[in-house]
């Protein structure tokens, strides 16, 4: 459903993505990873239109979305979470999520984005009460709004930014099991850029690894995790989790 | 209140204003009265872009694009001012999508948007001024008395009729404040005041919804200029644009309080009882006076009361306390450290 071909990203003489290709497919998580400025967010960031690409081309089912403002992103099927939450703190927690619901579907009609919105929030398990106020959300519930918000515009592919960051063990698990749902009742297809290895590895079907702005490994979980160069450029003195961790997508794949 | 209430507190109140001027006669007070509701009207249009951040002070350009092309038309062309004023709002209107569209396309926001307002206010009043052989420059303007229909002429001599159309004017400005807020590009202004980039990516298209709120802003108060023409039927560049008009505007809005719908009211009672208290109290002696009292009103105004006269007034009546939403909370915060 997705087909990015030769992406390039230059800032100046610096170039964050050098001719990345990959594709996605429809029903996928596929997990995106690498270390600090390895690109992962520049693609991400080019995908969802916030910027538009030097070079190369993306397809989403068969139009180019390369070079798109953000809002015209949305409205073809392709919704983002941010690393770091940006909820809007002047509505409330349903008014932030209703009018993602509204713009990102185009500007129908209020009622659908409101009934969009409900059913997003009980996906992510916040509550649907129209006044409750974003102020009352901690780090796991700003995570969730972010969520909602992306559902609510009715994606047919999920961006979701490191949505891990700053959980603790049991969030991180529920957080990642969420994903897995959106997926399987929702069907929608789901690119995760993370960069704690363990829990993506459980969920995802199939892994990226970038360096330096390029992509150095695809493939599945298990493969990557093993996979030499991975181990030396990314995971490094990390490599026994990591190891951990494929044996771990290894066992649950054969169960 | 209830929603029936305040409708049937609206419909009293509306009915006392409407039959005032049959009861009450006082050609002074009521001049005062119709001046208060064109200024509420114009200070409500600035508020439509003003409470989301959208700090215009190119307001006076609109206002005396408004009034200046509709006396125009009428004295060179004999154009009815029934059409002058749309063709004077439609002029406004498209000099703030001139205006908007690179500013909002671009990203210029905050100080910087102020700055290129500014720009727009003082390029109106010295157009005005210079092209004098037209416009009278700094004399003033005077639309050319009706000799046929005062109707077609939108020339009244009875305060009676002006202070119906002025309550008619203003009452439209609330209505269409009412409109916008209850509408989902509320949502959508009040996140993008926030996060541009969070907007975007909930699928806001942020230039196109900052530049219609710019539009409908910048038409009522175009409006607002043409009726202020009509009425006074003498218009000097100082009074109905530049610089002084467009934070005069600021000024009464944060006053009167800029997120409720009828502070920029509350505003204009306040700075126009003001003036005119300054002006029978010290006579010339006192000519800009008000000025100064603005000045330090507004400083005082920021640090204290952030949200208005009315703003802070409703928030005080409120029967539980409502958590503030959290720019207000903010607002508190930066006027007062440590509460």
């Amino acid at each position: 459903m997705l087909e990015v071909s030769g992406l390039v990203k230059r800032f100046g003489g610096f170039t964050a993505v050098n001719n990345v290709s990959f594709k996605v497919d429809q029903g996928e998580i596929l997990g995106l990873i690498g270390p600090n400025g390895s690109g992962k967010s520049t693609i991400f960031n080019m995908l969802s239109g916030t910027l538009s690409p030097s070079a190369g081309s993306i397809l989403f089912d068969g139009s180019e979305m390369a070079g798109l403002a953000p809002h015209r992103i949305i409205n073809r099927g392709i919704g983002r979470t941010f690393q770091i939450p940006r909820p809007f703190r002047r509505l409330s927690i349903f008014e932030n999520v209703a009018l993602a619901g509204f713009y990102g579907q185009g500007r129908h009609s209020r009622v659908k984005a409101e009934e969009a919105a409900e059913r997003a929030l009980a996906m992510v398990g916040l509550p649907t009460d129209r006044q409750a106020s974003v102020d009352g959300l901690g780090a796991a519930g700003l995570k969730k709004l972010e969520l909602a918000k992306a559902l609510a515009t009715a994606p047919k592919l999920l961006l979701a930014d490191e949505s891990l960051g700053g959980l603790d063990e049991a969030e991180m698990d529920q957080a990642a099991d969420m994903l897995r749902n959106i997926r399987d009742e929702l069907g929608i297809t789901i690119i995760w850029v993370e960069h704690i290895m363990g829990v993506l590895m459980r969920v995802v079907d199939r892994v990226m690894v970038l360096d330096h702005g390029e992509k150095i490994s695809e493939g599945l979980p298990s493969a990557v995790a093993s996979d030499p160069r991975v181990i030396e450029v990314y995971l490094g003195t990390d490599a026994e989790t990591t190891q951990a961790a494929a044996a771990e997508a290894r066992r649950r794949a054969g169960g | 209140m209830t929603g029936q209430g305040r409708l049937l507190a609206w419909g009293i109140a509306l009915a006392a204003l409407a039959a005032l001027p049959f009861v009450y006669r006082d050609p002074y007070h009521l001049h005062i009265l119709v001046l208060i509701l064109i200024w509420s009207f114009a200070y409500t249009s600035w508020s439509m872009m003003g409470r989301f951040g959208l700090v215009s002070l190119g307001h006076g350009g609109f206002m005396g694009i408004g009034a200046y092309v509709t006396a125009l038309l009428w004295n060179h062309l004999g154009l009815s001012p029934w059409i002058g004023i749309p063709v004077s709002m439609v002029a406004a209107g498209a000099l703030a999508l001139i205006v908007g569209y690179p500013c909002f396309r671009f990203r210029i926001t905050g100080h910087y948007f102020v700055l290129v307002t500014l720009a727009l206010s003082g390029i109106v009043l010295q157009v005005i001024t210079a092209t004098r052989d037209y416009t009278g420059g700094s004399l003033g303007y005077t639309p050319n008395r009706a000799s046929g229909s005062k109707l077609l002429a939108l020339q009244f001599d009875d305060k009676t009729t002006w202070y119906l159309i002025a309550l008619g004017v203003w009452l439209f400005g609330i209505a269409v404040w009412y409109w916008v807020d209850r509408s989902m590009a509320r949502y959508a202004l009040e996140a993008i005041s926030e996060d541009e980039d969070a907007a975007a990516a909930a699928g806001v298209n942020v230039t196109a919804e900052k530049l219609k709120i710019t539009l409908i802003s910048a038409l009522m108060t175009a409006l607002a200029g043409a009726i202020y023409c009509q009425y006074q039927m003498f218009i000097t560049p100082d009074t109905v644009s530049g610089i002084a008009v467009s934070l005069q505007m600021v000024f009464a809005a944060i006053v009167g309080g800029l997120f409720v719908s009828l502070g920029p009211t509350v505003g204009a009672i306040i700075t126009i009882l003001l003036a005119e208290t300054l002006r029978i109290g010290f006579g010339t002696k006192a000519v800009g006076w008000d000025n100064l009292v603005y000045g330090v009103l507004l400083v005082l105004f920021i640090i204290f009361l952030p949200k208005g006269i009315l703003g802070s007034l409703l928030d005080r009546l409120k029967p539980q306390p409502k958590v503030p939403r959290a720019h207000e909370q903010k607002a508190v915060q930066i006027a007062r450290p440590g509460t």
